[in-house]
């Protein structure tokens, strides 16, 4: 990998410290995501991995007893800022969710009900939207006899990659996966893992995993974290190979977590 | 098996048949009762229906008649006591589930609606009696109107609560993740994703109220006479079958296991339809 020039910065984490009440989950983290890159976070259960990724669309904003200090850059601007407009943000930061979570209407609707918050398009214009997403999420061929059918009626694979169409249609510029494949089959996986791949030509791709086969496979750069804290952050095929910090090495050979 | 392990198991299955037996004895005396009920209520009612019930007025005593105007003013009271009570309690449950989920306010709240819920009917007459029959001067249906959607409040609000509380939180959260304000997100997802549980909530209420009897001899009392007039007294299925049962004349006595027979049959058919709607799945 060519580490000349310095690569742009989509997102930028400064000193961030993440509570759950008064219980710090997060410990002073600084991380760069670069632009059009996959970056896999990786780490035992409970290291803050899916703490860290719904700071960067400000999820945890929903519960009343989180918190976050410190920054988080996106283009230069600080998200975290209280004047941030949330919508705005997840309009741009897009989310998929560990369990497929089709909404309750149809397949059609699922993605077009994302498009309309945002865009007042003629019908037409809003089919080739639908029709471009799905097509964008390699669902189009499965579902285009069925698109006024209920999105609940697809398999679990179909339906993540519905979700993934829904979070594609609105065209935001980042999407963060939390664990997309951890509720699918292997084949179903490797559709998502192949989708993730195109996806970053037009992304900044941020997936949390649990699986470092995954994680070696999509991923540009790899971020290991342990209890809070950011352990070790490198090009991924040097981190899996090479890791500079003994708990990296101990955790990707497996001998704990 | 010892012999002593063997004692102990036989005296353990005498034990168990013993009270599976009254068990069964209790189901039995209970579906028997309700048989009992069932059969005189439709051998009563049954022989008494005729068209005439349903195109006459409430007649004098001694005279054949029907009853149009209880029905009617039935369907008014429980139609309008659902409209106005609706809204209400899906409000309150909505903010109960979703801007206040575990807040103390929420809990108090809760903690009286409750309350409300168990309160015996003739309480929540009562107390219309004093806000809206008394500073009125007169019995009206509107005061019934009130009575009734009082009792659909703290139902709906209930069932709204715990409806919106099971939907899934990752579907809310998918939701707000594409960037949808908090009140699109609830109306248009969660609110979907619960449609047939607050739909069975409303339907309980229903069938709740177009049983009271209590709340409407103090508020819309009765009329013996065709009314649609909210400002006068109205005719309901209940009160006409307390004040005909209780007389002394054959025909009256007929036409209250008619009415009887009808409110039965309307409540069974709306917890029939809840019971589907509710057990069929929350979508996940």
């Amino acid at each position: 990998m060519n580490s000349d020039a310095p690569l742009p910065q989509k997102l930028t984490i400064r000193n961030l410290n993440f509570y759950y009440g008064d219980s710090l989950a997060l410990k002073n983290i600084s991380l760069p995501f670069y632009a059009h890159k996959v970056t896999a976070l990786i780490g035992p259960s409970g290291c803050g991995k899916s703490t860290l990724l719904r700071v960067l669309n400000r999820m945890y904003d929903l519960y009343p007893r989180q918190r976050a200090e410190g920054e988080v850059l996106l283009d230069g601007e600080n998200i975290l800022a209280p004047q941030q407009d949330l919508n705005l943000l997840r309009s741009r930061v897009g989310m998929v969710f560990q369990k497929p979570t089709p909404f309750p209407m149809s397949i059609y609707e699922n993605i077009a009900f994302g498009i309309r918050l945002y865009e007042k398009l003629p019908k037409s214009e809003l089919d080739d939207r639908v029709e471009t997403a799905l097509k964008g999420a390699a669902l189009w061929n499965e579902v285009k006899d069925k698109l006024h059918a209920s999105g609940l009626a697809l398999s679990g694979g179909q339906q993540q990659r519905l979700c993934i169409a829904r979070t594609v249609a609105i065209q935001p510029e980042v999407i963060l996966f939390d664990e997309p494949c951890s509720a699918l089959d292997p084949i179903s996986t490797a559709k998502v893992e192949e989708l993730i791949d195109e996806l970053k030509d037009t992304y900044t791709i941020i997936i949390v995993t649990h699986n470092m086969q995954q994680a070696a496979r999509v991923s540009e750069y790899t971020a290991f974290m342990y209890l809070g804290d950011l352990i070790e952050f490198d090009v991924t095929s040097r981190l899996f190979t090479t890791p500079e910090r003994q708990e990296t090495q101990n955790y990707i050979t497996g001998r704990f977590g | 098996m010892s012999t002593h392990a063997a004692t102990l198991y036989a005296r353990r299955n005498r034990k168990s048949k013993f009270w599976l037996a009254l068990c069964y004895a209790a189901t039995g005396f209970g579906l028997f009762s309700l048989f009992l009920i069932l059969c005189a209520l439709f051998y009563e009612g049954f022989s008494g229906l005729n068209m005439a019930v349903f195109t006459e007025m409430t007649p004098p005593p001694g005279s054949a008649g029907g009853l149009l105007n209880a029905i009617v003013g039935s369907l008014i009271l429980t139609f309008l006591g659902v409209l106005v009570g609706t809204p209400l309690g899906l409000l309150a449950g909505t903010y109960m589930a979703e801007y206040g989920r575990g807040s103390k306010f929420t809990t108090s709240v809760r903690f009286l609606n409750d309350i409300l819920l168990s309160a015996p009917s003739i309480v929540i007459g009562l107390f219309i009696y004093e806000i809206v029959v008394a500073p009125m001067g007169h019995f009206s249906g509107i005061a019934g109107v009130f009575a009734l959607a009082l009792l659909v409040v703290p139902i709906v609000t209930r069932t709204t609560e715990d409806m919106l509380l099971l939907v899934p939180r990752p579907l809310t959260e998918a939701a707000s993740a594409l960037g949808m304000p908090r009140s699109y997100v609830i109306t248009k997802v969660t609110y979907r994703a619960a449609l047939s549980g607050l739909i069975t909530g409303v339907l309980l209420a229903t069938a709740r109220i177009s049983g009271e009897t209590a709340p409407l001899l103090f508020t819309a009392l009765n009329n013996q006479f065709f009314s649609a007039d909210l400002n006068a007294p109205l005719a309901s299925l209940p009160v006409i079958i307390f004040q005909f049962a209780l007389s002394p004349y054959k025909d009256w006595q007929r036409l209250a296991w008619s009415g009887a027979l009808l409110i039965t049959l309307s409540v069974l058919i709306l917890s029939i339809i809840a019971r589907v709607l509710g057990t069929r799945k929350i979508a996940k």
